[in-house]
């Protein structure tokens, strides 16, 4: 391989790759939360553009492009402009720390399916992804109007409140693993034979309802509350900027699927490892699989959109205070004792 | 105004205040402190108008009151109309309105239960309920060809005759609404979510209810027994064998099984109704040009939303001198504030979605 393709092309392949992506992924998970959710309530959702409808999010983000952007006169300008740029960026530059599989080799060329490989890859990305809530109370503060304002707030001490008990939760897999390395964290499962999730099923289940009231998807989406708030802190934005936020949420629904299925779900690795019988699964490329796992967990944000009612403010910081914390941190205390003990 | 207090407007562009409804509420930290329902958005001059038109001709109009029960409405309307002509209605004529009536109640919950727990967040349910009330419109359009705004009920009787085969028709859309009531109590009835978004969410007591008004559904989740079908009968209802389900406390979450039980007895009143129907005339005998000489009448019908009453006065002409509509989600929106204050800002919008209004009857 010459160097001009090492050095340059694929780097530059990778980066776009890395863009692509979380968009390929956000544009099938509009269509299958359309579709799903229309499925599961007896109706046909967006079956028109293109294949069973599956260009319907291109085309509304192509109509998107074509409105006029208002920035209302009373409006901090720079803030309001600036936020959808880092709630969508935030959230993409967290994709190049998320391993995707193992590296392939090409001859002498190794490829990683990775842009950057970092001994604190999980805290760059918890942060990254916290970086984000800036963007929101940024949004809701300079559209100087109520709804977006009180959105804001509520996004703010939403994320800050579930923070912790995500912060509690992916300790416990840093201490199992002994690693904040993603790949490291994926192959210690692998060696280990046994998946985190399945061996700490408490960590998983606080980690998966935080993460669900992270993203602000229902049943915890009371910053956008369409019934209470109309849309919440995007209420103001129009045309492309409202396309950024909301693209935003969904890749960060995405990113947070490929942390669970990561943290504890063996990423890549197939299933079932120690049975001999089922050994054909690991013809099935890891990428595959990995992809597999995501859609399952995607599936579920939608899965628990079409079914739940929304929480009230008050009791979802109840929730979270008074049962999610105490038991993230007596999990943690537990795991390691255990870990401290073997 | 308090330090803490913001003014906040709700309305009359907000994606659930059921129409154009606009509230000024008054908020200290998300909790409510002030209610103010602002009204007109939607007034179209109904009853300034109708004194322009024949009583044949004000039926249509009545329609477009509370277009989800529309049947409802021409029913209260076309009834003061015949006791101020003393028009005596076949007996076929009243068990035909019967079924069309409480066919118009079943519509009427259906949709209102999906509306109140897409306000609370439960989107499933909404088209849960009208997946079964567009089944009860194919039955309005089979019956007079009109789905919302149906004008079914005339001066003198109805519209059409039954005939076999619409009846056997509504026998099996209403075997099927069990069956789909089932689907939305499994989400709500005992979710824990939504029972903290109902239970003990705008309280009103049976002694604030009556004075302020309320009737209907909301009135009888107070535990009040007051339903006029029961109470006051009107066309052959006291020949028939029901039930009037009733609340204890009055929260959103009473009010909200108060009318899925009042479903399941609509069901069982069509059922007998059907059973019962009498042979004869669906439409007695009415002049044309209806002349009514100088009197007052008043006549009130249980509506799926409360009370629905019209008092007419006639001049000896063919047109009203005047008439009058106490329309039940107006009086029915003064026990907002009531209910609301103290609560929380979400709760209001659960509140105003169990109360059950329509724009359409508030401003007329």
């Amino acid at each position: 391989m010459t160097p001009f393709v090492a050095d340059v092309l694929i780097p530059v392949g990778k980066i776009v790759a890395v863009i692509l992506y979380p968009m390929v992924m956000v544009v099938v998970m509009i269509w299958l939360e359309r579709r799903v959710v229309a499925l599961m309530q007896g109706r046909l959702g967006p079956n028109r553009v293109g294949f069973q409808g599956v260009l319907q999010p291109v085309a509304d983000a192509v109509k998107l492009f074509f409105k006029e952007d208002i920035i209302q006169r009373q409006a901090d300008r720079l803030l309001f402009n600036i936020s959808p740029l880092l709630v969508m960026a935030s959230s993409l530059l967290a994709f190049c720390f998320v391993p995707l599989g193992e590296p392939i080799r090409i001859g002498t060329y190794t490829l990683t399916l990775w842009i950057a490989e970092s001994p604190v890859g999980l805290l760059i990305v918890l942060g990254l992804s916290s970086i984000s809530v800036f963007g929101v109370i940024f949004g809701g503060w300079a559209s100087n109007s109520k709804y977006p304002l009180m959105g804001a707030l509520r996004s703010v001490v939403q994320v800050l409140s579930y923070e912790i008990p995500t912060g509690l939760t992916v300790l416990t897999v840093a201490f199992l693993a002994r690693s904040m390395d993603l790949v490291e964290i994926v192959r210690r499962q692998e060696s280990s034979g046994v998946w985190y999730g399945f061996l700490m099923p408490v960590s998983f289940i606080v980690f998966w309802i935080s993460a669900v009231a992270e993203t602000n998807r229902a049943p915890f989406d009371l910053p956008e509350a369409e019934s209470e708030l109309v849309a919440g802190y995007h209420t103001e934005y129009s045309g492309m900027k409202f396309a950024y936020f909301y693209m935003a949420e969904y890749a960060h629904m995405v990113l947070v699927s490929s942390l669970v299925v990561i943290l504890f779900f063996g990423g890549w690795l197939p299933p079932f490892p120690g049975v001999r019988a089922l050994d054909f699964l690991d013809v099935v490329p890891g990428f595959v699989w990995y992809l597999v796992k995501i859609m399952f967990f995607l599936y579920l944000y939608v899965w628990m959109r079409a079914t739940f009612p929304r929480y009230r403010f008050d009791s979802l910081i109840r929730l979270v205070w008074k049962w999610l914390i105490p038991l993230a941190f007596v999990n943690f205390l537990v795991v390691a004792l255990v870990r401290y003990l073997r | 105004m308090a330090f803490n207090e913001i003014e906040l407007n709700m309305g009359p562009q907000h994606p659930s205040t059921h129409g154009v409804l606009r509230l000024k509420l008054a908020v200290d930290n998300e909790v409510v402190v002030r209610v103010e329902p602002v009204l007109g958005y939607l007034h179209r001059g109904m009853e300034k108008l109708w004194e322009s038109l024949t009583y044949v001709q004000v039926v249509p109009l009545t329609d477009r009151l509370d277009y989800l029960a529309s049947l409802s409405n021409n029913l209260a309307y076309v009834l003061t109309v015949e006791k101020l002509a003393g028009i005596e209605v076949p007996r076929r004529a009243r068990y035909i309105r019967i079924v069309l009536a409480e066919l118009q109640r079943l519509a009427s919950h259906l949709a209102w239960a999906g509306f109140m727990a897409n306000d609370i967040g439960a989107m499933s349910v909404l088209l849960y309920g009208f997946e079964a009330r567009e089944e009860i419109l194919d039955l309005f359009e089979a019956y007079c060809g009109a789905r919302l705004t149906v004008h079914g009920i005339r001066i003198g009787g109805v519209v059409q005759d039954l005939d076999a085969a619409l009846v056997s028709r509504i026998r099996t859309v209403l075997s099927r609404i069990p069956k789909r009531l089932a689907d939305i109590r499994a989400l709500l009835d005992e979710n824990r979510i939504w029972k903290e978004r109902t239970v003990g969410i705008g309280p009103i007591t049976a002694a604030d209810a009556i004075d302020l008004g309320l009737t209907g559904p909301a009135l009888r989740a107070s535990g009040v027994a007051w339903d006029m079908r029961k109470d006051v009968p009107y066309s052959s209802y006291d020949e028939i064998d029901f039930e009037v389900p009733l609340g204890r406390n009055g929260d959103c979450y009473d009010r909200y099984l108060v009318r899925l039980e009042e479903i399941c007895q609509s069901i069982r009143i069509v059922g007998q109704a059907l059973d019962g129907l009498p042979e004869g005339e669906h439409m007695a005998k009415v002049p044309r040009a209806l002349r009514i000489p100088p009197a007052e009448a008043y006549h009130a019908i249980e509506a799926p939303k409360g009370v629905l009453g019209f008092t007419i006065r006639s001049n000896g002409t063919d047109k009203p001198e005047r008439v009058k509509m106490r329309s039940p989600s107006f009086v029915n929106l003064q026990s907002l504030e009531h209910m609301c204050v103290g609560c929380l800002f979400p709760d209001v919008v659960g509140i105003l979605g169990s109360l059950d209004i329509v724009l359409g009857e508030i401003d007329k």
